[in-house]
């Protein structure tokens, strides 16, 4: 629907203040779609591509030359422009489908999943394009599975489940919404339930559940309070053998939200 | 529009860089057309028929018939002749087969026709070759009708007055064969309302294969959103009938390079004569729009490009077999000969056929035929054509 595919069945979208419908001209100017499959047609080179597409956004020809060019810099692609892209690895592909959306320099790059079936190293370059994207201004609406490219790369997320926007903010804001707070885990010998109940008295500590071996702990602020923890086992007679520190994470807060560990 | 135009020619480099629509819009045609040309023209040739001559008369009778009568019928380059000095040697090579017939003119046959009394010619057929007989008989009886003519207007004059000298019957005879003939059925349209082999096989094969070649077109859109790509080209700032638009564009041009390549070449390599261009040009547009009006309404009933490609193809089979793109259909007996007319082929060979019998006009009726299939069967892809350019 932001990009004009699908009709919006309630609400509308705006983007740079133009009503985006699939009929919208100006509003899909305004978007650099990349969708997840790689679209892009294998029996034309790299640069029949890239100008097919800069023709189609009604850039002039001596301008869509020199834009080719430049995404061709960008994406790494200039030595192998004259290939037929059924010629290209998979990672060039993936850079292709990722540089037509940026031909036009739009302001809102809308990414779909761009590093799905990725190797490292070219899932590692993708990640460092759109940084360094963002960093020169433009806005990038990028959609992922995986939790930690949204925290390395988004400033602010949202969470959709079943096509419902569940939760949107900053990831402060998200993990705040969980209230969750840091796990603390201790591998330890001696009386646990005592030392866990010692623990249970502190005002800062949420949730102190002795196990066979450890104590887990969920605290509000894990770095600060560890040694006030160890102090507090160490006084009655537990010996420590192990600490293990994990914040939340977005993948906490999905399962928080949904209860439902991450799907396709 | 000039997204329209993007669109197509990116499909047409797209084709043309595979090499499938050259194939099959440009080489099979040509080459199947070369064959199915060399077989029947193996074929035509090896039915030449060897007529053997017998001239025991050497009258002056007898002379125009094998001086003048046969030469021209030999001509023809159907049928050869072949002089034989004896009757018992022309018999003895028919019965070997080398001759199909023979034509005997018995001694003293000029005397008696010049006598007006009766005289005839024999012929001697081979049993293995009835229809060269048949031929062989059919030429004797003309030229006997002939003499029969000459010497009834002769009898006729020479009934109302005195007796005539052979000097005068000689000159009436003279005048007589030379008048014109006061009845004669001058078969036109058998001769000219059909196009003659090299020209049918080139004109159907063209024709059979623009089937296969407009599916590139119309089939890519389903290509297209299987590949991904048509999520791309619907994000773009174009409309959605400019994407149509340079589908069909892109079939209606690979459908006139196909036609117009193997209107050239079929004429300069195998001598095919297509007819009056303009009168061709009209009934290769309108076979060009019924043939994407067709094969697009069967891709939009297809879930995938792949399915789409196969029901054309049959599609386009039974079409090109009906509509008589192999072999005369039409000539058919019964419901077949009615039924050929369900295929566009038909209508285009047709066309071409009175193209040739006659003036550009005679392509309007076949021409208005192809284009009720086309608005008929556009008219219901286009409904359907833009439900596939959704997501």
């Amino acid at each position: 629907m932001i990009a004009g595919l699908l009709e919006r069945d309630a609400g509308e979208v705006l983007v740079a203040g133009e009503p985006m419908t699939t009929r919208s001209v100006r509003a899909k100017n305004a978007i650099g779609y990349v969708p997840q499959d790689l679209a892009i047609y294998p029996d034309l080179t790299g640069r029949e591509n890239l100008m097919f597409f800069a023709r189609l956004y009604s850039m002039p020809t001596p301008a869509a030359k020199r834009r080719t060019d430049e995404v061709l810099a960008l994406t790494g692609l200039a030595d192998r422009a004259g290939d037929q892209t059924e010629q290209y690895s998979g990672g060039m592909k993936r850079r292709l489908n990722i540089g037509i959306g940026l031909l036009h320099q739009p302001k809102l790059l809308i990414l779909d999943e761009p590093t799905v079936g990725v190797d490292p190293q070219s899932r590692n370059a993708i990640l460092e394009s759109v940084e360094g994207l963002s960093g020169a201004g433009m806005a990038v609406l990028y959609t992922t599975h995986y939790m930690e490219e949204a925290e390395r790369l988004c400033d602010r997320i949202g969470i959709i489940d079943h096509g419902k926007l569940i939760a949107e903010g900053t990831r402060a804001d998200l993990v705040g919404m969980v209230g969750e707070g840091d796990q603390v885990r201790l591998s330890a010998i001696g009386d646990l339930e005592k030392a866990a109940g010692a623990l249970a008295a502190r005002s800062w500590v949420r949730q102190a559940k002795a196990l066979d071996g450890s104590i887990d702990l969920v605290v509000e602020n894990a770095s600060s309070e560890l040694p006030a923890i160890l102090t507090d086992v160490a006084a009655v007679g537990v010996i420590v053998r192990s600490v293990e520190v994990a914040e939340p994470d977005l993948e906490a807060v999905f399962l928080h939200l949904t209860g439902r560990a991450l799907r396709d | 529009m000039r997204a329209a135009w993007l669109i197509c020619l990116k499909d047409l480099r797209a084709r043309l860089r595979d090499r499938s629509a050259v194939l099959i819009g440009v080489v099979v045609p040509l080459g199947l057309a070369f064959i199915f040309n060399s077989i029947f023209s193996g074929i035509s040739g090896a039915s030449v028929i060897n007529l053997g001559v017998v001239n025991a008369d050497h009258g002056a009778v007898s002379q125009q018939f094998t001086s003048h009568v046969l030469p021209a019928v030999g001509r023809s380059g159907v049928i050869a002749i072949h002089p034989e000095a004896t009757v018992t040697q022309a018999r003895a090579l028919a019965a070997k087969g080398k001759l199909a017939a023979v034509i005997v003119i018995p001694a003293g046959f000029s005397a008696r026709v010049q006598a007006g009394q009766p005289a005839s010619m024999q012929v001697i057929g081979n049993v293995d070759a009835p229809i060269s007989a048949e031929v062989a008989r059919s030429i004797t009886e003309s030229f006997a009708a002939d003499l029969n003519r000459i010497r009834l207007s002769v009898a006729t004059v020479a009934a109302g007055t005195t007796p005539l000298s052979p000097a005068q019957i000689q000159a009436l005879a003279a005048r007589a064969a030379a008048a014109a003939v006061p009845v004669a059925v001058n078969d036109v349209s058998a001769q000219t309302k059909e196009l003659d082999q090299k020209s049918f096989f080139a004109a159907g094969m063209a024709v059979f294969f623009l089937f296969f070649t407009v599916q590139f077109g119309v089939t890519s859109l389903l290509e297209e959103r299987n590949d991904g790509t048509l999520a791309r080209l619907l994000a773009a700032p174009i409309s959605r009938a400019s994407i149509l638009g340079g589908k069909l564009l892109t079939s209606f041009l690979l459908g006139v390079i196909s036609m117009t390549v193997l209107a050239v070449a079929t004429t300069l390599l195998f001598g095919a004569s297509w007819g009056n261009p303009l009168g061709v040009a009209v009934l290769v547009v309108a076979a060009i729009l019924a043939a994407t009006g067709i094969m697009a309404l069967i891709a939009t009933l297809a879930k995938n490009a792949e399915q789409a490609a196969n029901w054309q193809s049959v599609v386009a089979v039974i079409l090109g077999l009906v509509g008589g793109t192999f072999f005369p259909v039409s000539q058919a007996p019964g419901v077949l000969s009615r039924l050929t007319f369900v295929a566009p082929q038909a209508w285009f060979l047709r066309g071409l056929g009175d193209l040739r019998g006659g003036s550009i006009s005679a392509v309007w009726i076949p021409a208005l035929a192809m284009l009720i299939f086309a608005v008929v069967t556009g008219g219901l892809a286009m409904t359907r054509l833009k439900r596939l350019a959704e997501m």
